[in-house]
């Protein structure tokens, strides 16, 4: 298995594919969490078109590097970009969180190939990301680990039990990718309970950490891709992002969190990504 | 610590869990222990020295144990996720869940000293709350072993299981339960120990050799009553439950709380397709200081309590 031609061109033209997918999946839905699926969007393009190395025909492959979505609400985005990497039909989005739907608000294994663990609950990723990882270490497999967690995601504790292992182990397999758009559900992740400084915190658990613009594919795709191999401590990439992006009425706003598109928000917010 | 010594003819099942593991370990390279500093309590100090690559102790931080017991199966392993029942279930309650069981991966999580094992530490210890958590949870098994060899069996079992399963092992010493030759375990398959028709009695882990005792004092006095080992709570053999309550007066015993566990099974299935007179011992709350051996006596988990119970229980059905 090897890892995907990478392109900055086809990982920007997938990111716009991903982010028009989950909006126009979130206005179908009336539901859903259209600020971080914007945010993440271009990570995700990033991963799946330059990064991982995956075969959507056997998804189950052991070698297959892992991504684990972290933060689960942001299914907008994530279907988009399985199905974009073929994981599932594209044709299948339009039943998002629909009756019986196996398009849940939150990923689930046992329905969707390519999803490594059931998350939604937050700050569940990083500590089975963390085994998948020792997993690795302990059979020699050379698969590499990757999750996505959100930035107020972090003030879980379960995350800070992981970082803590991970660091012990030396998981130099392992890579976080924080979503750092500065807002959560409410507010500013800053004014609910501060997260900074957040490199300082990972460094003091071990790990490495990189501080990145999440919307520059060219950068994320260099920090991502580069061999683990002369590491010897995991990696966070802290992922400068802006909540909404590419959306000018949803971006830096709190209240698209979990905002519903009504149809004049979806046509201006389509014909910014036309192209 | 308080753990009870072992007197002659009396066995900590978790030395039964930890040599077989060991051994299936040996045969089995993809079998790991996960483990929130709970080596020495788990009785994995040999498993550690035989497979020390093996052995992932992930400090006292449960939340974490039960995610990487997730991820390790997600990379291929069998993780014995294995730590005191009271911590592994309820700091984690979210993991198991979430991570293992709506995610249905292959973790065995080891409920280690459960009841009430650590007596005198008080209710923050105790563990009498786990089955009735754990048996809302779909696609996993719980096993609720009664001496050395079900606890091996259960192991075993776990190990050959694909799917996520816990086992409650208990710490308080129990002597071996006579069985047949030929005895065998299965999952989702009760044992009847003792036949009976004048009433039932369906038991599990510690307290199964006590309900045996009940069993042998009231033939004496010429009540006939039934011993069912139900270890396996999931899945459940109902057909057991069904056949015991055409006694018509049945008694649940554990080691647990009165709501929701084993009790709990066998009201759910006789309310709704066998009624007969129930008596549920267990537990009613927090339980105060005190032994465990005065706790069992305290209320009423003893051969002659439950003997008492099987009188009550039986009188209101004739």
């Amino acid at each position: 298995m090897s890892r995907p031609d990478s392109s900055i061109d086809l990982i920007r033209e997938k990111a716009r594919l991903i982010r028009r997918a989950a909006l126009t999946m979130d206005f179908n839905a009336q539901l859903g969490h259209p600020g971080g699926d914007m945010s993440v969007s271009d990570i995700l393009a990033a991963l799946y078109f330059g990064v991982l190395r995956y075969d959507p025909a056997n998804p189950t492959a052991p070698d297959r590097d892992r991504f684990v979505m972290s933060k689960g609400h942001c299914t907008g985005a994530f279907y988009a970009a399985l199905a974009e990497a073929g994981f599932i039909p594209s044709s299948e989005l339009e039943t998002y969180m629909g009756p019986l739907s196996r398009l849940n608000g939150h990923p689930n294994r046992n329905h969707v190939p390519g999803v490594e663990t059931n998350t939604g609950p937050l700050g569940h990723g990083l500590p089975v990301a963390v085994g998948i990882t020792v997993a690795g270490q302990i059979s020699g497999a050379d698969y590499r680990v990757f999750v996505v967690t959100g930035d107020g995601e972090l003030q879980e504790g379960s995350n800070w039990e992981a970082a803590m292992f991970a660091g012990h182990r030396q998981a130099r397999n392992l890579t976080v990718i924080v979503d750092r758009n500065r807002l959560q559900q409410g507010a500013g992740t800053e004014e609910t309970n501060r997260l900074d400084p957040l490199d300082d915190k990972w460094r003091a658990f071990g790990w490495d950490v990189a501080e990145v613009d999440g919307h520059d594919h060219a950068t994320l795709l260099q920090v991502l891709g580069e061999p683990t191999a002369g590491r010897d401590k995991p990696l966070c990439v802290i992922a400068n992002t802006i909540k909404g992006r590419g959306v000018s009425f949803m971006e830096g706003e709190v209240s698209w969190h979990h905002g519903v598109l009504n149809q004049q928000h979806y046509d201006t917010a389509m014909a910014e990504l036309a192209a | 610590m308080s753990a009870p010594s072992t007197p002659p003819g009396a066995f900590d099942c978790r030395n039964a869990f930890a040599e077989t593991l060991e051994a299936l370990a040996a045969d089995d390279p993809r079998i790991v222990t996960v483990v929130n500093d709970s080596v020495g309590s788990s009785k994995l100090g040999g498993f550690k020295k035989k497979f020390p690559e093996r052995t992932i102790n992930v400090g006292i931080a449960e939340q974490n144990l039960v995610g990487v017991g997730a991820g390790l199966a997600n990379g291929g392993q069998i993780p014995f996720v294995s730590a005191a029942s009271c911590f592994l279930t309820a700091r984690a309650m979210e993991q198991i869940k979430a991570d293992v069981s709506y995610s249905n991966v292959n973790v065995k999580l080891i409920g280690q000293s459960a009841g009430i094992a650590y007596g005198e530490l008080g209710p923050t210890h105790h563990s009498i709350e786990d089955v009735a958590w754990l048996r809302l949870l779909p696609n996993l098994a719980i096993v609720v072993p009664s001496d050395p060899w079900e606890t091996a069996e259960a192991v075993k079992a776990a190990a050959a299981h694909d799917g996520p399963i816990f086992v409650r092992v208990s710490r308080f010493p129990v002597p071996a339960i006579p069985r047949p030759d030929g005895a065998s375990f299965k999952l989702g398959k009760a044992e009847t120990l003792r036949e009976g028709s004048d009433a039932a009695i369906i038991a599990n882990g510690v307290m199964l050799h006590r309900a045996l005792d009940a069993a042998s004092q009231l033939a004496e006095d010429g009540i006939n009553v039934r011993v069912v080992n139900m270890a396996s709570i999931a899945p459940l053999d109902e057909e057991a439950i069904r056949s015991a309550a055409e006694t018509g007066a049945v008694v649940t015993v554990e080691e647990g709380s009165v709501r929701g566990g084993l009790g709990g099974a066998v009201a759910e299935v006789m309310s709704t397709s066998r009624p007969a007179h129930l008596r549920v011992l267990g537990f009613p709350g927090f339980v105060p200081t005190g032994t465990v051996d005065f706790l069992f006596e305290h209320f009423g988990l003893t051969a002659d309590g439950i003997a008492a119970a099987v009188r009550d229980v039986t009188a209101a059905g004739s």
